[in-house]
């Protein structure tokens, strides 16, 4: 801080009581209620309309017809388990690839620090559709060793497990900052530097260090990475359309194009499912609340 | 230079810090195949022909294309009016739970809500507006039915800019308060005081004591929401199918297919988007640390 702390201080004592309680006359902040039920009415508005929408498949009655509807397609079911496969996959990936490099910078390396935390701040610079642009280019032919006829990989778009390598990836890449910033924080709260040579003099190696003594510990963490990331993938749309890979987003988009109250009713439950990612989220970080998104 | 200067011990230490590098190599390695090699690709198109030659022209070709022009004016009108009117409506939430009066539950309702409402985008988002605002939409039937004025005949259309501005608020105004309940909460009480005792109304503490602080950071909020709803594609796809031609679904249509008919342009085109981004980025991060001096 670079103001004068003493002469606040000084002046601090003198008013404190003064003041505290003229905050207290000022009343019902007219204001503030105004704008909050305003945010409040944009928030809810849109829900209550998608949620009366879809109650309505039935001529004159509320059912839940268009919700069976829904989950009787089979290709609802496809898609959206496939969805979740994916997120499940790219929560892993994310996992092993941030954690261990969070870890080594903290303990050996903080000098990687700046230019690791630069690039997961690139998928700011580089969104969505811009990634798979760039991945398509390059992985939709082979991968030839430089200046040879050497191929090293082939085209990845054309085998289901090449789309599936590449839409990890890129989900990855989405996911990078949020997972990346979530794991580093909860590195900073517990002393990892102490953990690990506590754990060393007790004669763990590296193994059980990582499974043992840092994952438990910054597990709130990964949980909260996880779920941001879970948010981002179920409802994906740019990857997964271009890549073409029958996820639930694509899935969604094209059901919206021939039907009217399915749409509504998944779009619901969407809904209710970023919910309870952020509502978990929100009950173990204690009200630290991230913005994310694959807009 | 100093090279006959190095101590002993510095001619160890290169070879225990190499060691200590590879324990990065695997993110590295993941960043040059999934984030480098992607982005150098679409940069090193930009600048080739279609016979694999250097070339300024697809650079030039942004600017003279009209095409091209009203796509990038299109995505920069959008995301600075949604910026504008999410950033101000988002710090007026903000501040109405941390320092406008409103009982603590309120607050944490906000932000976890804010938190959803920041992560719902895409084709459910659209869907969402569709239900509210699109012709047979609740908003516009209770207008019909309650007030018997129609706001289709009076020139409202959710499949428009002002619709699409409307549903981009969505996602941006929660990221307005995200970012800025925390930096109010780092106005100190003391500042507050102090004014006061030097005899400052309400309005001179705002003007000139809370504000200066907290200008650089709500710009800077405010250009990353720009950067948020300019990288936007699934939402302005969803609701509208294409008619409006913003950037992002300009290149989504020259991945689809060379409309272009020049697979050059097409890699300038994104590379263009990723400058402005770029240039939003750093802005935000500029203004973060102007802020941080005070806040923190």
């Amino acid at each position: 801080m670079n103001l004068p702390f003493s002469w606040l201080q000084f002046l601090r004592k003198r008013v404190a009581r003064p003041a505290s309680t003229g905050k207290s006359q000022r009343g019902i902040p007219v204001w503030s209620w105004f704008w909050y039920i305003l945010g409040g009415l944009y928030f809810v508005l849109p829900l209550y309309a998608t949620l009366d929408f879809s109650l309505r498949m039935k001529r004159d009655v509320i059912s839940l017809e268009a919700y069976k509807s829904a989950f009787a397609d089979p290709a609802f079911l496809q898609s959206f388990g496939y969805s979740i496969m994916l997120a499940a996959i790219t929560i892993v990936v994310s996992i092993v690839l941030v954690v261990p490099t969070a870890y080594w910078i903290r303990l050996k390396l903080p000098e990687a620090r700046r230019p690791v935390e630069l690039i997961t701040l690139l998928p700011f610079v580089v969104p969505a559709i811009i990634l798979v642009f760039g991945l398509i280019r390059i992985y939709s032919s082979p991968v030839k060793l430089p200046f040879t006829s050497l191929v090293l990989l082939n085209s990845l778009t054309t085998s289901r497990y090449g789309t599936i390598i590449l839409i990890v990836g890129g989900y990855t890449v989405l996911g990078l900052p949020y997972m990346y910033r979530s794991v580093d924080t909860g590195m900073r709260t517990v002393d990892v530097r102490t953990l690990t040579e506590a754990a060393q003099s007790l004669g763990a190696n590296w193994y059980s260090i990582m499974m043992q003594i840092i994952l438990p510990n910054v597990r709130a963490a990964l949980l909260s990475g996880s779920l941001l990331t879970f948010a981002i993938v179920v409802g994906e749309v740019v990857l997964a359309s271009y890549l073409g890979v029958p996820a639930f987003g694509p899935y969604l988009f094209l059901l919206g194009q021939h039907r009217a109250f399915e749409p509504a009713a998944l779009t619901f439950i969407t809904f209710l499912l970023t919910w309870a990612a952020m509502g978990i989220i929100q009950l173990i970080t204690g009200g630290q609340g991230q913005g994310a998104g694959a807009h | 230079m100093a090279e006959s200067a190095l101590p002993i011990a510095k001619t160890k230490m290169p070879h225990s810090r190499a060691r200590n590098w590879l324990g990065v190599v695997p993110f590295f390695l993941f960043a040059i195949l999934f984030l480098f090699l992607p982005s150098q690709r679409l940069f090193v198109g930009s600048f080739t022909d279609e016979q694999g030659h250097f070339t300024l022209n697809n650079i030039i070709q942004l600017v003279a294309q009209s095409s091209i022009l009203n796509a990038y004016w299109l995505s920069i009108q959008i995301s600075a009016v949604t910026a504008l009117g999410g950033g101000i409506f988002g710090f007026l939430l903000a501040y109405a739970v941390t320092v406008g009066g409103l009982p603590k539950p309120m607050r944490s309702i906000l932000i976890t809500f804010s938190g959803v409402a920041s992560n719902f985008a895409g084709v459910p988002l659209a869907f969402a507006f569709v239900a509210t605002l699109g012709r047979t939409g609740f908003i516009t039937a209770l207008f019909k039915n309650v007030f018997h004025w129609s706001l289709y005949d009076h020139g409202f259309n959710l499949y428009t800019f002002a619709g699409l501005a409307l549903t981009y608020m969505y996602f941006q105004f929660p990221l307005m308060v995200l970012i800025m309940a925390p930096a109010l909460d780092g106005l100190k009480r003391e500042w507050r005081e102090a004014a006061e005792n030097l005899g400052a109304s309400n309005t001179q503490y705002w003007l000139q004591v809370a504000m200066p602080i907290l200008l650089p950071s709500i710009l800077g909020s405010m250009i990353l929401l720009f950067g948020n709803a300019f990288g936007a594609y699934a939402t302005a796809y969803a609701l509208t199918g294409g008619a409006l031609p913003i950037i992002t679904i300009q290149i989504g249509a020259q991945i689809r297919g060379d409309v272009l008919h020049n697979p050059g342009l097409g890699y300038a085109m994104a590379m263009g988007m990723v400058f402005i981004m770029a240039i939003s980025l750093a802005g935000y991060s500029w203004l973060q640390g102007r802020t941080e001096r005070w806040l923190r």
